[in-house]
């Protein structure tokens, strides 16, 4: 007697701890090999770029916070950048040091996100909840520069919007010193451990022509054994100063991009070094007083800060007319901004790269032929957030 | 190539009939095309020894709703050999069929899925033409320049029902857009001043 199998579908999330967020996978299943994958996403859209382009270059900002949500400023960090090369303004050397120290903050909340949670989907709890205790400590440094926690509105068109608060750099500098213990106890948790091991090493193996094939950056490529790091090859504000290693991986498994992700951290915490110990008192944005708002007290002496406040308040600046593709090694690839001005206060189109979106969409190919089991912990060394995947 | 005057030259010399105008701006090469020459264009600059353009980073549209020729479809493209970026383009009319990149790249698929979802180009050849950012049954192409910034429906859960409907968008108040080049609405000769001033500065 012969029985008719037929396959399975199974509905992954969109409420699904191990989804990160809102994603809806359809699994077709053969037992519990996986045959097919197909993401259903656009559940977080929120039409970001049709609100970019209907608000004034200042207004845009907050937005690309709202994209990946775990590292706002380095979204910020492009949107500013491709504003700055149309307009051909330089940044003052102690904005360079104070955005890329941020950035690197943001590496470090992203990185640590990922890593524990990862570990998490894979069985490991403890990870999570000492990575957690950090990236508290580091969100108050962001709360502190900016006034909050996530959302923080910090960079500009031509340096930042504040300077540091007194005493800041000084707990900065503490946290680098206590921060490598923390990243030895999580790699004395994770990386010899068997079970992390079992889970992570030869799944979601990616080779280098189909890391280049399906647009991967980032992490993602690093761990295929790709050494390409925008911060060193195609260097924005003051990278090419400082001093650093680009991790690469071997394999292209879950568990080389594991390991990248982590020696990233440490890179990170001797380029925060770096930039502390070099960061001089000065301005910390252009004194163009047609691009960056003046300061309270010179409003109430100058009646020309006056004006230039209220109409940088109402219409904005002017972008002459552009157009331009600017990118930045976020700390889940390359984010990029293809930015159209038409010489207005508004874009007149902004899209927006990011690299969740192409990472995703190969899942089909990465998961195709694995268990059912695998599917988490392929997903979560992709390191997809829905805020910037929807968009 | 080493660099991008270089590698203008060699695109030029090579596919001379195909390419429409190249510039280099920003660090990046510009490249103008016709639609018909797109794959043709995509496979040498992939393949080429001198280029080697092997990552597509992602495919967009400019929508100019007053041309006749509507459409801008946009490509952009990283070669990692020789650090280059390459901004691909050409126009097209509203309801022109495209081809579709999926067999050069992979990645193009939900690129040009996007595309398709937001502003409505249509793509031969693509394997799974679906919307994929906006919801299930969702009408109209919203980065469209003509499509509202508020929308055309709003989605909430009615208690009457006990489920979630769709209806038309009600605003309490028009969305209002201020004109603040101009300090008064409706004075047109005041801006036009402001438009010749402009052009003598």
């Amino acid at each position: 007697m012969t029985k008719k199998i037929k396959n399975l579908n199974l509905n992954f999330g969109p409420q699904h701890p191990a989804a990160h967020g809102v994603l809806r996978l359809i699994l077709e299943l053969d037992g519990e090999v996986v045959e097919k994958a197909d993401p259903h996403i656009g559940l977080l859209h929120r039409g970001t770029e049709k609100l970019i382009e209907n608000k004034t270059y200042m207004q845009a900002v907050p937005y690309f916070d709202r994209l990946d949500y775990v590292a706002p400023m380095n979204q910020e960090h492009a949107f500013a950048l491709a504003i700055e090369k149309i307009l051909e303004i330089d940044v003052p050397i102690r904005a360079q040091y104070i955005r890329v120290m941020f950035c690197e903050i943001g590496r470090i909340l992203s990185h640590i996100l990922n890593v524990t949670t990862q570990a998490l989907d894979v069985g490991a709890l403890t990870p999570s909840l000492w990575g957690f205790e950090e990236r508290e400590t580091l969100m108050t440094f962001y709360e502190r520069a900016s006034g909050s926690r996530l959302h923080a509105n910090y960079f500009r068109a031509g340096g930042v919007h504040q300077d540091l608060p007194a005493g800041l750099e000084n707990d900065i500098a503490k946290f680098c010193e206590t921060f490598p213990k923390i990243i030895n106890d999580l790699e004395n948790l994770l990386t010899d451990n068997r079970i992390f091991k079992q889970r992570n090493v030869d799944i979601g193996v990616v080779t280098k022509d189909d890391a280049l094939d399906y647009s991967f950056s980032g992490v993602m490529i690093r761990g295929s054994g790709i050494p390409w790091d925008l911060r060193k090859s195609q260097p924005y504000d003051c990278y090419d100063q400082l001093e650093f290693k680009i991790p690469v991986g071997k394999n292209g498994d879950c568990y080389d991009r594991y390991l990248c992700r982590i020696e990233e951290m440490k890179e990170s915490v001797s380029i925060i070094k770096q930039c502390l110990a070099r960061m001089e008192k000065g301005p910390i944005k252009t004194f163009d007083g047609k691009i960056s708002p003046p300061s309270k007290a010179e409003i109430k002496q100058s009646m020309e800060a006056l004006i230039h406040h209220f109409k940088l308040f109402t219409e904005g600046y002017r972008v002459p007319k552009d157009e331009i593709y600017t990118a930045v090694e976020a700390p889940k690839g390359e984010f990029g901004v293809y930015l159209i001005s038409d010489g207005s206060s508004k874009p007149y189109k902004c899209k927006i790269r990011a690299p969740g979106f192409s990472h995703l969409q190969s899942m089909d190919y990465l998961i195709k032929g694995h268990m059912l089991a695998d599917v988490p912990a392929v997903l979560g060394s992709l390191d997809i957030v829905f805020g910037e995947v929807d968009r | 190539m080493n660099n991008l005057i270089d590698l203008e030259k060699k695109i030029n010399s090579e596919l001379t009939t195909k390419i429409n105008k190249t510039s280099i701006k920003h660090n990046q090469i510009y490249v103008e095309i016709d639609k018909e020459d797109l794959i043709d264009v995509v496979l040498f600059i992939k393949t080429n020894k001198d280029t080697k353009f092997r990552q597509l980073i992602d495919i967009t549209v400019v929508d100019y709703p007053e041309e006749t020729q509507r459409f801008k479809i946009v490509y952009l493209f990283l070669s990692h050999e020789f650090n280059h970026r390459m901004i691909l383009s050409y126009f097209i009319n509203e309801n022109e069929l495209i081809s579709s990149l999926t067999n050069v790249f992979p990645s193009a698929n939900w690129m040009e899925r996007e595309v398709f979802d937001m502003y409505g180009v249509n793509f031969k050849n693509h394997p799974d033409l679906r919307r994929i950012l906006t919801d299930y049954g969702f009408e109209g192409h919203p980065l469209r320049k003509d499509f509202p910034l508020t929308g055309h429906s709003e989605v909430r859960y009615s208690e009457e029902k006990k489920k979630v409907i769709n209806e038309p968008v009600k605003l309490e108040q028009n969305y209002r857009n201020f004109d603040y080049e101009s300090p008064w609405e409706g004075t047109k000769y005041i801006k036009e001043i402001s438009e010749t001033n402009d052009k003598k500065n």
